[in-house]
């Protein structure tokens, strides 16, 4: 950044996507994680909260960790842009000179986090998987699966700052809120005016969720290419129904088009971190584990003992999903009477 | 309608080297190919000449053999194709891949349109999208299930966590697009024939860009990996279930009955 040197930046900033005043679940994941690199940097967590008529929610941001939010609001900001974002966070960062900025890896995360760094010049870690900072050099070391199977790399930006990451929602735990925390609340101004925007959001269309999002989701029942065809497919889908249980699937059920692709679970999908995962002919390839290696406990059904899922579950049989899932559905069934 | 389709030749399997000096990928020891993705930005490039007439270009950053994804990209019916190949391009990240990759662009001149697909297959990022609008100070939008071309803006079905927004900007931009958008065309032999005897590869260096040597390849790349290595996952021991059909979904269901999961 220019006519400033790396010491000049101090705290961590996180930006805050909401919609419709409610603040999205990975950027309050995004302020426990930031807590607790701030901590060991012994540096203060800003919120940057970003909307039209948003100031209500600043004291939950408290409460979730930060140490103080920054309130950008304007009717100009209503709706997620691109540009509009970009200038409020850029001018703000040029003034508040953060030393680290984390934003959640959702859609409008993924559009602004490269956005804001190609313009301040600095470096930005797509899709962390893990933060910390390292002790000698005060740095942050933003981890990510690198390539293909099993392959991790520690990024860093050591001359450039802010240090930027995009993290996954799911990927950080979710921190109790503490309500009796104190912080404090900054409006600025917004300088942007609605002409000097180029784009346009003519018609935003949400769909209804169907039952609890997958990251969300206290049990899920994933399936993989070991269930063989789209009647096997079925059964694991009646076997979630029984268990309360919400569905994911690795990529290729996906591509065969068998179910959607919100259900992907791992490095290209979603993360969950649920208390039960079941692996129904899941092998485990870090495509996928990536995205659920922080269940609680996971229960892995696969008929190869060579699987690497059998490597990190924590119970396993070893057999054909086709016998046992509809071996688990009749004694469910009869539970349930 | 002129456009400009971003690709990236990406290894074809995962076995891959590094360099422990520099920390980057040793491409030059892979075997590659167009990655999957920017067959859709391809396709769809395709789709709007068809209908709008125009030119496009295929513009793609790599080693010497990344040739051979610009030939592919010719073959389904591109017009021309650009590789920026330099070993000053060497250790780029998503900063300073847009960068170069919006030097070509502004070389090339004329553009309406440019194309990227959703991500790579190696890096992941999706960063360099909308890092070249940036460098380039264009309006971006990103990923895109439909594009229409009204007169001088472009309006495309952007796809979100939870449904989807219309968005619009004026022309010229840079989109990226998702996989669902369209079903990439296959080549024919005859495209391909085509394609390597009568279309051109062009190869510009370093030089031919201009612009700042310090934003490029590895100098110009503000984050660096600091340390590659395989992940060891082992969560604990597994307890196994074992049995027959019957017996194991009892035992299963019980575990979890205990555990307090079911």
């Amino acid at each position: 950044m220019s006519g400033a040197s790396i010491e000049d930046h101090t705290g961590l900033w996180v930006f805050i996507e909401q919609r419709d005043g409610q603040p999205a679940r990975v950027s309050l994941e995004l302020l426990g994680a930031g807590r607790i690199l701030a901590e060991k940097l012994g540096v203060e967590v800003t919120a940057l909260l970003i909307g039209d008529d948003v100031s209500t929610i600043a004291q939950e941001l408290i409460s979730f960790g930060a140490d103080r939010v920054i309130v950008a609001e304007d009717p100009v900001a209503k709706e997620y842009r691109t540009e509009v974002y970009a200038d409020i966070i850029v001018e703000q960062a040029l003034t508040g000179k953060p030393e680290i900025v984390l934003i959640g890896a959702t859609c409008f995360g993924r559009d602004l986090a490269p956005r804001i760094a190609a313009r301040l010049r600095t470096g930005c870690t797509a899709d962390s998987t893990e933060l910390d900072i390292d002790d000698e050099t005060g740095l942050m070391v933003a981890t990510k699966p690198y390539f293909g199977r099993n392959l991790m790399a520690d990024i860093i930006c050591p001359l450039h700052r802010p240090q930027m990451v995009t993290v996954r929602s799911g990927v950080m735990e979710l921190k109790v809120q503490d309500r009796k925390r104190h912080g404090e609340i900054i409006p600025v101004d917004v300088n942007i005016k609605e002409g000097d925007t180029r784009v346009k959001v003519v018609d935003t269309v949400r769909s209804a969720p169907d039952g609890v999002p997958l990251e969300e989701a206290e049990k899920v029942v994933a399936c993989g290419m070991g269930v063989g065809d789209a009647e096997g497919f079925e059964t694991v889908r009646e076997l979630a129904d029984l268990l309360g249980a919400q569905l994911g699937a690795t990529s290729l059920p996906i591509d065969e088009g068998w179910i959607g692709e919100d259900c992907k679970i791992g490095q290209t999908g979603k993360t969950i971190r649920p208390k039960l995962y079941i692996g129904c002919g899941v092998s485990g390839a870090i495509q996928h584990s990536a995205g659920m290696i922080n269940s609680e406990c996971i229960v892995a059904i696969n008929t190869n003992p060579k699987a690497e899922i059998f490597d990190f579950a924590d119970y396993g049989i070893i057999g054909d999903v086709n016998k046992i899932i509809p071996a688990l559905i009749k004694q469910l069934r009869t539970l349930k009477g | 309608m002129d456009i400009i389709v971003c690709i990236k030749q990406v290894p074809a399997t995962s076995e891959i080297g590094w360099d422990p000096k520099t920390g980057t990928l040793m491409r030059e020891r892979a075997e590659g190919v167009l990655n999957l993705n920017d067959k859709n930005a391809l396709e769809a490039a395709l789709q709007l000449r068809e209908k709008h007439g125009g030119h496009s270009t295929a513009l793609s950053m790599g080693p010497s053999q990344a040739e051979e994804s610009l030939r592919e990209a010719l073959s389904m019916g591109i017009d021309r194709a650009v590789l920026l190949s330099d070993r000053a391009f060497a250790g780029a990240d998503s900063l300073s891949t847009a960068y170069t990759l919006s030097l070509a662009a502004r070389k090339i001149g004329s553009y309406d349109l440019i194309l990227c697909g959703k991500e790579s297959s190696d890096g992941m990022t999706a960063q360099v999208g909308p890092q070249i609008a940036e460098f380039l100070d264009l309006p971006q939008l990103i990923c895109a299930t439909e594009i229409n071309i009204e007169n001088t803006s472009v309006r495309i079905k952007q796809k979100t966590e939870d449904g989807f927004r219309i968005v619009e900007a004026p022309l010229p931009a840079v989109l990226t697009v998702e996989r669902e958008i369209n079903q990439p065309r296959i080549p024919t032999m005859d495209t391909i024939m085509e394609a390597y005897r009568s279309k051109e590869v062009l190869v510009w260096k370093a030089d031919d860009l201009g612009g700042d040597p310090g934003l490029l390849g590895l100098e110009g790349s503000p984050t660096q990996a600091k340390r590659v290595y395989i992940k060891q996952i082992k969560k604990g021991k597994v307890t196994m279930l074992d049995g027959e059909p019957d017996e194991v979904a009892g035992k299963l269901i019980q575990t979890l009955r205990l555990k307090g999961l079911l």
